[in-house]
């Protein structure tokens, strides 16, 4: 049986889920055994079509990133979101937040009409997806978890607990009794809980559980003395995407 | 022979980000070569605005998964400058040492994965696991072991954790850095052995000078260190200024078909990154990272660009050197818990930070509350890519009488040189808020 085919693309993103990726010796090497790494920008000149798995990091920022998606979309069998851009938007979709107008011209003052750009979205918005690799940056763990299920023709890990319940089983004491802003409650899990062990409090980065409780997630935040601007900017360092505001 | 070439290589491979090489040849003469920065704008300006002091350097470590730290670093050190705020010379040590990993990480990932496959003649990484096997797992092991060092302090490289303005959310054990500090001792000789194999291999790199204007951290006045974490910025051309006024330096402008801004000083254009710091520092080397230059062939100034990869190379000697002794200094003195708690203000303050690419640039305004008004950030491959497209003009006429895909080739290599961060370049932070 040949190898499965697997390619990395990326949009707008920092490419950082692309090297956690290769960033450890031992797994990477193992899996270059199990698959052909048929495109790589980032790391090899090759390229080739007929792709068998296809993760794709990035948001889609501008109306020339789509054709592209779809030529990637078109040309693989499964189509992974790989990290917070392209699953939820990431930090990109802060700029949703702005008049679009306003942010251009910011940047590039009367030139704006040079570089034409549309509000943030995450790739589901544009193509069908098949799974999913979630966080900023992708957990080394559950990308490579996630690798093993994608190879059996498996789903993706949905990641429905919220950090929380890792971060209790790692005996970490709760950043929100201490006074800090914190978004364990509702955030996705399967990063280990990484940064409230490391005494950090979770900023989001995975994106909410499905039907998350927010607005006890904000009490909770305000009773540890944030404002309401404090809450609501924080809440949006990675959630700040709306379907609403592509339509 | 007067012949009319189109070269268009869509997306330069083995390089961070998305960029494309145009050269235009008619009648045997050169009507335009230049470096497309095609990748998308991100706009970090709306990720900013009005955003609180802790929450800054949350967002724009993420401007690039290669130099996440010195994003991280270059952006608490602004606030810190604009909050009236003074780190302690412990967490100064410390920063030091994150800096450290991310140089060695990057400077890896750059000799080994981009530049190598073209001196042994290959499209990438991968062939080479098959016939070079033991240098594709040196290569492996030396960018971990930058990850680990970094790792050892902030929890993760790619993007840091525990980095906070003033200090740290928790502080290593000393066994967590006698550890990695082991690991470094243990991987120095397989440095230099590389030192060699890229002293085997120099002969493929291509032979062009272009002298130009090289800009660097230098050292404050009667330091002896080899600048990365602080100093003064300095130009080959004998001038130096405070962090505060880079824009004299920087001069940004933009350029049709480039989402990536430009910038040029005194000459046409200007060089940062490790072949700047080598011409500008080179006496303050560690004396082993000098042994090292002395074997590859360097001496200061270098004008060849092609040759910024060996400069990187002797300083990932230095930097291994430097902090196995910032190792033992952290140690000898025992770490300490601190107090990191301050108070937000009104104020305006910049950095200047060496990064694996070169100079970095933060400079913040925040108001009474502690939140941003005004942001920029002047990234390395921005400064320079003017640099790399007067090279490109010099270069172009002399290799015209190469076939396409040598031309395609040389210019690309010179690209690959300059280790450019796109991602970075694109990030778009510059903001004036009414």
């Amino acid at each position: 049986m040949s190898k499965p085919r697997i390619a990395f693309f990326d949009f707008a993103s920092c490419e950082g889920c692309q090297l956690e990726a290769i960033n450890f010796v031992e797994e990477f090497l193992v899996l270059l055994g199990h698959v052909d790494i048929v495109q790589f920008r980032e790391a090899i000149t090759e390229a080739e079509w007929d792709i068998d798995v296809s993760f794709v990091e990035g948001s889609i920022t501008r109306e020339q990133d789509i054709p592209r998606l779809e030529e990637i979309r078109e040309n693989s069998k499964v189509v992974i979101a790989l990290g917070a851009c392209a699953c939820t938007g990431g930090v990109n979709a802060i700029k949703n937040t702005r008049p679009l107008e306003d942010v251009r011209a910011d940047v590039y003052g009367d030139k704006k009409d040079w570089f034409p750009t549309f509000p943030t979205r995450p790739i589901d918005q544009v193509i069908k997806v098949d799974g999913y690799i979630y966080g900023c940056p992708i957990d080394r763990n559950d990308f490579l978890k996630n690798v093993q299920l994608i190879l059996q023709g498996k789903k993706t890990l949905r990641h429905n607990d919220p950090v929380c319940v890792e971060c209790r089983l790692k005996e970490n004491e709760c950043l929100l009794t201490l006074g800090k802003p914190c978004m364990g409650p509702i955030t996705r899990g399967g990063c280990g809980a990484i940064d409230p062990t490391f005494g950090h409090p979770c900023t989001g980065c995975r994106g909410l559980v499905d039907d998350p409780n927010e607005n006890a997630a904000m009490d909770v935040l305000a009773e540890n003395g944030l404002t309401v601007e404090d809450i609501k900017s924080y809440m949006t360092i990675f959630n700040a995407f709306r379907p609403e505001d592509i339509q | 022979m007067r012949k009319n070439i189109d070269i268009h290589v869509h997306h330069v491979t083995r390089v961070e980000g998305h960029g494309d090489v145009l050269l235009n040849v008619k009648d045997g003469r050169v009507e335009h070569v230049a470096l497309n920065i095609v990748e998308a704008p991100r706009f970090f300006e709306g990720m900013l605005r009005g955003r609180a002091h802790y929450e800054v350097r949350e967002i724009v470590s993420r401007i690039c998964g290669i130099c996440a730290c010195g994003h991280a670093l270059a952006s608490v050190r602004a606030s810190e400058a604009a909050l009236g705020i003074e780190p302690s010379e412990q967490v100064v040590d410390l920063r030091k040492i994150v800096l450290a990993g991310e140089n060695l990480s990057s400077h890896f990932l750059h000799i080994f994965f981009l530049v190598a496959p073209d001196l042994f003649g290959v499209k990438s990484v991968l062939p080479l696991a098959t016939t070079h096997r033991d240098i594709v797992v040196r290569a492996l092991k030396l960018k971990k072991l930058g990850n680990d060092v970094s790792d050892v302090i902030v929890g993760r490289h790619v993007h840091p954790i525990t980095m906070d303005i003033k200090g740290f959310t928790v502080l290593p054990s000393v066994s967590a850095l006698r550890d990695v500090q082991k690991k470094i001792i243990e991987m120095l000789p397989e440095v230099v052995d590389t030192v060699d194999l890229i002293a085997s291999v120099a002969g493929g790199i291509p032979d062009f000078e272009r002298e130009t204007e090289y800009i660097s951290l230098g050292p404050v006045s009667g330091s002896t260190e080899y600048p990365f974490y602080d100093g003064v910025i300095k130009s080959s051309e004998g001038m130096t200024y405070y962090p505060a006024e880079y824009r004299k330096v920087t001069n940004e402008f933009i350029v049709p078909d480039s989402t990536a801004k430009h910038c040029k000083h005194l000459r046409d254009s200007y060089m940062v990154g490790a072949l700047a710091r080598f011409n500008n520092n080179s006496d303050l080397l560690h004396p082993e990272a000098k042994k090292a230059a002395e074997k590859l062939g360097m001496i200061a100034p270098v004008h060849n660009p092609y040759m910024i990869t060996l400069a990187q190379l002797i300083e990932t000697i230095h930097i291994m050197h430097d902090t196995v002794e910032i190792i033992d200094k952290i140690i000898r003195r025992g770490i300490k818990e601190e107090d990191y708690s301050y108070q937000p203000r009104a104020g305006t303050g910049s950095s200047a930070v060496e990064v694996p690419r070169g100079i970095l640039f933060h400079h913040y305004t925040y108001d009474s509350k502690g939140r941003i008004e005004y942001a920029d950030c002047v990234i390395p491959t921005t400064q320079n890519l003017e640099n790399i497209d007067q090279d490109f003009r010099k270069l172009a006429p002399t290799i015209l009488d190469k076939s396409e895909e040598e031309i395609s080739l040389l210019l690309q290599m010179l690209v690959r040189a300059y280790d450019p961060c796109i991602s970075c370049s694109t990030h778009q932070l510059n903001v004036r808020f009414k």
